[in-house]
């Protein structure tokens, strides 16, 4: 454990750049094998241990492959699919692709066969690596539908040793046959590398699309790599720090946390034993620099107190008593601000009993810098884990951008701000409010999408990000909410539905919440309890119940609820622009939304509009005097079939507070 | 599932087995065959003689009249242990785990049987036993990934949700290393998610290891799904022996299982 009140942080390292003419993954890779072929590349914890293999050892690896993609036909500016959960031979796929000038397209693991489909047909991928025999179903389900395919490469032969194999080849077959091919074209790979450069396309990313169709984000090496030195600058990220790829490798962050940066600042990658390890391998591991949304530090906050809920009397006294420590002075220890030699004392001894333990319990004993994104965090839950002394920052950036846009520096860290600027990128505030930017990571464009590649990258060279903000006086951007989800009341008020969705969730009990508003006369609210809390909650107070549909309908229950929406109105009465949108009604949903049901994105993003539409006789209840309703909605499971749920929802009124008369009619923020 | 699946000759052969406890006749000459690399299910109504079956062949229950034959090996009476030393794993119908134990040490008792350094050695940790047991911990390690229960290895089975303590004992089963694989209701009380995982990892293990599995199974979906064959036991008689269609269409196995009148 580091001495809590150290700053943990070196100073961000100016000039940290990589050599120019390492301009591409294949490059940075070969570099990485002379430099250090003996530090560890990648993990992966398989029968119970850790494997590893070295930079040199990964190169060979991604040799084979590429020389087995060529022997199969793969040829410069073909798109190599790459579906499954995060595995070395995965991860190993892309620089296999773009050494022969290929371009990788990895696609959502959990992603079901039809939208499987649209994105291997319309990124024209001729060939595929799927993980397992699961993956490897999902495709064959759509094949006919894909005449562009030409091979498909399967990493784990497990049950499918009676599949057709004209189009089917195992990856050590592909790397068999990689190896002869080698042999009879000496000097062939070194040549397709060289030919390489920074402008090729080196990915196109799939868009989860809160909005229709995804769109492919075509980004160049050049986009990739630069912001990757840009931020490995900001953080001084070294070659010793230890992470955890768990995260979609479809998703933006992932390429950029996983591959990227791991190649250019020469760390190590860790891939977990299965999806359901994830929380032990990641203790076992004990990674320095780690990313989550916020909904896992939440998840983690939820069992943490659940757990605590559970444990002796005086275990659960030293809790509270050295949180209330933590909170009152952690924070201000972590940003190195003047705390009096008696309170670090106490933070001392409560590192000692609780903080420490309880960080070594969670893997987070030697995390240097945590990130989170993608949503807002709670500022409870933030909080929580500063005071640990787990530096946690909020950074702030999309797939079109490569990731990175603002980060928060160190010692200035806020639960409301996404922080500045990384080197390189700019930021305005256009006229309406919305958030602007400028950067060298700034895509090539969306792949077969001119019209919206236009609507994005403006002719003045600024590309709008979709998200309305506002720069405060230190420089910090905040983020309200989608730029064209803000919305109005019938009155005119300002209505942010993210804003309060988050609130609400802020509390464990509430997993989602929907929150309906524009031109309609006041704010409503769907809200999705979280079946894990609410249950536990249940128990210790003696409620039965039979399953999650008959919980969320329970009239405690939707007292319990109404607290947090009480509360929630109460916040907003104090912030003078948002006080005139408190929620009037709401109603507990009967059902989890999912993805599987279009509900949320492959992200876990709220669709507002298509649940609105979904559960549109919901919705006109509540703009109605009824206190029922009733609905009858499609669910698909999840091997895929079908069937309808129906429920009578109840409907509560919740109590607002009085707006205070002094605000003026806002303006969108600027 | 499996075009190409060899069934071969027959492993184990009872013939004319008659078990009774006092006065209650549990079997009374059954005859069965299991070929190799075969699926064979067991089925019959509530106290026909199923589980008592399994018992006699893996020596459980000594017969009173009857033989059996394994491997060519002729025999009445036999031990338990000495059914495992031939190969012949089980699973049970209540599940009969190490509760305080983790999945990882439950599996490991199933390679009890293969580990040849005596108590001596084993006090000694290092040398000869360490290498030993970590050679069967790689055994057991490749069962936990085949069964998929990677999240559980270190967690006490009593803590498991009940469809995860039968995939623990198949796995504690498959530690053996069993030529045959007798699995007592490995599908009751698990709900349909749990019911076809297990489906597949039962074909798994016929399929990659070419192990000869005997079930006995209430689901007739699964038995007609999974099995090669199927015999059927009504108040410990055999009744019906074949194809998984060929004994649905069965008038006495109709009759059986609607409970028609039994003539003495």
């Amino acid at each position: 454990m580091a001495v809590a009140e150290k700053v943990i942080h070196d100073a961000p390292k100016a000039g940290a750049a990589g050599d120019p003419a390492l301009d591409t993954f294949p490059k940075l890779l070969l570099d990485n094998a002379r430099r250090r072929g003996n530090r560890p590349a990648m993990r992966e914890k398989d029968f119970g241990i850790w494997q590893s293999w070295t930079w040199a050892e990964a190169a060979e690896q991604v040799r084979d492959l590429a020389h087995g993609l060529a022997a199969m036909g793969f040829k410069r500016g073909d798109k190599l699919g790459i579906i499954g959960d995060n595995r070395p031979r995965l991860y190993w796929a892309i620089p296999a692709a773009q050494s022969l000038g290929g371009i990788a397209v990895p696609v959502y693991q959990d992603a079901v066969a039809n939208e499987m489909e649209y994105v291997l047909d319309h990124a024209e991928v001729r060939f595929i690596l799927a993980e397992d025999q699961e993956q490897v179903d999902k495709v064959l389900s759509v094949l006919e539908r894909l005449p562009r395919i030409e091979g498909i490469i399967y990493s784990d032969p497990r049950g499918m040793r009676h599949y057709d194999r004209s189009r089917l080849t195992s990856y050590e077959e592909v790397q068999e046959r990689g190896r002869a091919f080698g042999a009879e074209h000496p000097g062939f790979l070194e040549a397709e590398i060289a030919k390489g450069s920074g402008s090729d396309v080196a990915v196109i990313l799939y868009t989860s699309g809160t909005t229709g169709q995804s769109k492919g984000v075509m980004l160049t090496f050049d986009n990739v790599i630069k912001m990757t030195w840009s931020s490995i600058a900001f953080e001084g990220l070294r070659e010793d720090e230890e992470v955890l790829a768990y995260l979609p490798m479809a998703w933006v962050g992932d390429y950029v946390f996983s591959l990227s940066q791991s190649y250019c600042a020469g760390f190590c990658v860790s891939c977990p034993e299965s999806g359901a390890t994830v929380m032990t391998d990641l203790r076992e591991l004990g990674p320095t620099y780690f990313f989550a949304p916020p909904s896992i530090y939440e998840n983690i906050l939820t069992q943490v107190m659940i757990r605590m809920e559970d444990a002796g009397a005086l275990k659960r006294w030293l809790f509270k008593r050295f949180m209330a420590v933590a909170r009152r002075i952690g924070g201000k220890i972590l940003d190195g601000e003047k705390v009096s030699l008696g309170d670090r004392l106490l933070y001392r001894l409560g590192n000692l009993l609780i903080y420490g333990p309880l960080k070594n319990t969670l893997g987070f004993s030697r995390i240097r810098l945590a990130y989170t994104a993608g949503e807002a965090i709670g500022p409870d839950i933030f909080n929580f884990y500063r005071s640990l002394g787990m530096n946690i920052k909020q950074l702030y950036g999309m797939t079109e951008c490569s990731v990175f846009l603002c980060i928060q520096p160190n010692g200035q860290v806020r639960p409301d701000t996404v922080g500045t600027t990384v080197s390189g990128a700019e930021i305005r505030i256009s006229d309406d409010g919305e958030v602007l930017y400028r950067s060298p990571g700034v895509f090539a464009g969306y792949y077969k999408n001119p019209q919206a590649t236009a609507e994005a990258k403006r002719p003045d060279g600024w590309t709008h990000s979709g998200d309305a903000g506002f720069l405060d006086d230190m420089h910090h951007l905040h983020i309200i909410d989608r730029a064209r989800d803000v919305g109005k009341l019938q009155d005119g008020t300002l209505f942010a539905p993210k804003f309060i969705e988050n609130k609400l969730k802020f509390f464990p009990y509430i997993r989602e919440a929907v929150a309906f508003g524009p031109n309609r006369p006041y704010v409503t609210v769907f809200i999705n309890i979280d079946a894990e809390a609410v249950g536990n909650w249940a128990e210790r107070n003696g409620i039965v119940y039979g399953g999650y549909t008959e919980l969320a309908s329970l009239d405690k229950v939707y007292e319990l609820i109404q607290g947090c929406v009480e509360q929630v109105n109460r916040d907003l009465a104090s912030e003078p622009h948002l006080a005139g949108s408190q929620i009037r009604r709401f109603l507990i949903l009967h059902k989890m939304l999912d993805a599987d049901d279009g509900e949320l994105t492959r992200t876990r993003k709220v669709r507002r509009r298509f649940i609105g539409d979904r559960y549109q006789p919901l919705v006109d209840a509540l703009y109605s005097e009824r206190d029922h309703a009733a609905i009858e909605t499609q669910v698909t499971f999840e091997d895929g079939r079908k069937g309808t749920l129906q429920a009578d929802l109840k409907i509560r009124n919740a109590k607002t507070q009085p707006i205070p008369a002094t605000v003026e009619p806002l303006r969108r923020a600027s | 599932m499996a075009s190409a699946k060899r069934i071969g000759e027959p492993i184990l052969k009872a013939d004319h087995i008659s078990l009774s406890f006092g006065g209650v006749k549990a079997l009374t000459d059954i005859s069965v065959e299991i070929r190799e690399h075969e699926i064979l299910a067991i089925i019959g109504p509530n106290g026909a003689g199923k589980t008592s079956m399994l018992n006699v062949i893996n020596g459980f229950y000594h017969p009173q009249l009857g033989t059996i034959t394994f491997h060519g090996e002729t025999r009445r009476r036999m031990r338990p242990h000495q059914a495992a030393e031939q190969g012949i794993a089980r699973t049970f119908q209540n599940v009969a785990l190490f509760r305080g134990m983790s999945t990882l040490d439950n599996i490991m008792t199933g390679r009890l049987l293969r580990m040849r350094r005596n108590f001596l050695w084993q006090t000694l940790y290092y040398g000869p036993a360490l290498k030993e047991e970590l050679e069967h911990r790689e055994y057991v390690e490749e069962i936990i990934d085949f069964l998929e229960i990677q999240a559980i290895r270190k967690t006490p089975v009593g803590q498991l949700p009940y469809g995860l303590q039968k995939r623990v004992e198949l796995g504690r089963a498959l530690a053996m290393e069993p030529n045959l694989l007798l699995l007592d209701e490995p599908m009751a009380g698990m709900n349909v998610e749990e019911k076809e995982d297990m489906c597949r990892f039962i074909l798994d293990v016929n399929d990659e290891f070419g192990t000869t599995i005997a079930l006995i199974e209430h689901d007739m979906g699964v038995v007609m799904d999974i099995s090669d064959r199927v015999v059927v036991l009504d108040y410990g008689r055999k009744i019906a022996d074949g194809a998984p269609d060929v004994v649905r269409a069965d008038q006495a196995v109709i009759d059986a299982y609607l409970g028609v009148a039994h003539k003495e």
